[in-house]
């Protein structure tokens, strides 16, 4: 029987771990919490991913990425479905995946999870009400400014550390 | 019997294609148009940013134009209701087609699109229809940024120098009888709005009054009279420059049909 040596949901959830975000390759799709959700229809693998921005072009390099990693796993048949709701936030970026982030320089958005990174507050940062601070990736000075609200790609905000002056990209949070 | 519930059912599905329509050309045009600024912004980051915001709404696009070809059911992809439709099928709002102008007159058309947009995509998120309510939660998320970075735009510019003062009053004068037709009626809302799938356009008036005169105030500019305003783009009656527009955005699919790469 085939369906007897398909793997397991677990084991396929540990290979698309390693599948790499392909704009921010020290980030995988599973820490991203782009893919959510995988299960078998069948003889074929259902993987349920959600885009992280509407036009993110990456999205289409990630499926095709999926795709791809999942054959080379020896999956013959697989079907990408797109969620959209509930959508896509930062709050499901993972602890380890925001540590990742910032050693590669990208200072990590805010944690909605947090008791302090709540929707509220971080309005209020936005409108600089908050004490919210984002942190230098570099050398952890909270002395920062933001230089323009897009920075390399949709996600990402231009900053600069007053500290330091080294200027840094800021994962948004949305 | 059964044949009245057909036909209801087939006007619903006429208004909600024109409805979804609106939706996706409003983003597409506006899309367009942003983009025409690719490499020739003022500023670096200008320049990305405007980029930026040209890609979320070209995504948005994409959603709301495949979910249209989908209600319409006769086949037809966002790429094709994109590419090969010609001006009069077009529905968007003709804020969405005026020229940029200056970099102020192009902030100030966002500014004053972006705060409907927050605005209808907020109402939206509330809609019976769960396809629309989804779209319409991703793309509010995109669309709160863009309306946080225009309107401190129209601030900074209105409330500068007496050169751009004087430019973002002019922007100001000249987009304004554009922007009436967000809240006209047509015949397809009603029975959108009676159905809680989307929001009669008269009842968002109050909302986006409220934001605009807010920043409007901020940034030192006089906010006109409402006098004369254009309208037809919900019905396809364009200005001339939809079609310039059109010539570009989809000469590639019109010279090689069915180009792909």
């Amino acid at each position: 029987m085939v369906t007897a040596t398909r793997p397991s949901v677990k084991e396929i959830w540990h290979w698309l771990a390693e599948v790499p975000d392909p704009e921010i390759p020290v980030v995988s799709v599973t820490d991203l919490g782009i893919v959510r959700d995988v299960a078998w229809d069948g003889d074929t693998l259902v993987v349920t991913v959600t885009p992280t921005y509407s036009g993110c072009p990456a999205t289409t390099v990630i499926n095709i990425d999926i795709e791809q990693a999942l054959s080379d796993k020896g999956i013959e048949s697989v079907r990408l479905e797109r969620r959209l709701s509930p959508a896509w936030t930062t709050d499901w970026i993972s602890t380890e995946a925001r540590r990742k982030l910032n050693d590669y320089g990208i200072a990590p958005p805010i944690d909605g999870t947090a008791a302090d990174g709540r929707l509220l507050k971080r309005i209020e940062r936005l409108s600089g009400g908050s004490d919210l601070t984002i942190a230098c990736p570099r050398c952890g000075s909270t002395r920062t400014e933001k230089i323009s609200q897009f920075g390399s790609t949709p996600c990402k905000a231009n900053y600069r550390c007053r500290d330091c002056l080294e200027p840094f990209d800021y994962f948004k949070c949305i | 019997m059964a044949t009245a519930i057909i036909v209801e059912a087939a006007v619903d599905r006429a208004a909600l294609f024109e409805f979804l329509l609106r939706m996706g050309d409003n983003a597409l045009i506006l899309g367009h148009r942003l983009s025409e600024w690719c490499g020739h912004a003022p500023a670096l980051e200008e320049d990305i940013a405007l980029a930026n915001t040209a890609l979320d709404l070209i995504g948005q696009t994409q959603l709301w134009l495949g979910l249209a070809g989908e209600v319409e059911g006769r086949g037809r992809s966002a790429d094709d209701l994109a590419y090969l439709r010609d001006a009069r099928e077009f529905r968007n709002l003709l804020l969405t087609e005026r020229p940029n102008g200056d970099y102020g007159k192009t902030m100030m058309r966002q500014f004053l699109f972006d705060a409907w947009h927050y605005v209808v995509l907020k109402a939206l998120r509330a809609s019976s229809d769960a396809r629309i309510a989804e779209i319409a939660e991703k793309a509010s998320k995109e669309v709160s940024y863009h309306l946080e970075r225009s309107r401190d735009l129209v601030i900074r510019l209105g409330d500068g120098t007496a050169e751009s003062q004087a430019r973002m009053q002019e922007a100001l004068d000249d987009l304004w009888p554009y922007t009436g037709e967000m809240f006209v009626s047509e015949t397809s809302d009603e029975p959108l709005g009676a159905a809680g799938m989307a929001p009669e356009p008269q009842s968002l008036k109050a909302e986006w009054d409220a934001l605009v005169a807010e920043a409007l105030s901020e940034a030192t500019l006089k906010k006109p009279a409402d006098g004369h305003m254009h309208k037809g783009g919900k019905r396809g009656i364009h200005t001339e420059h939809l079609g310039y527009i059109l010539a570009e955005l989809q000469f590639l699919q019109r010279a090689y049909p069915g180009a792909t790469w």
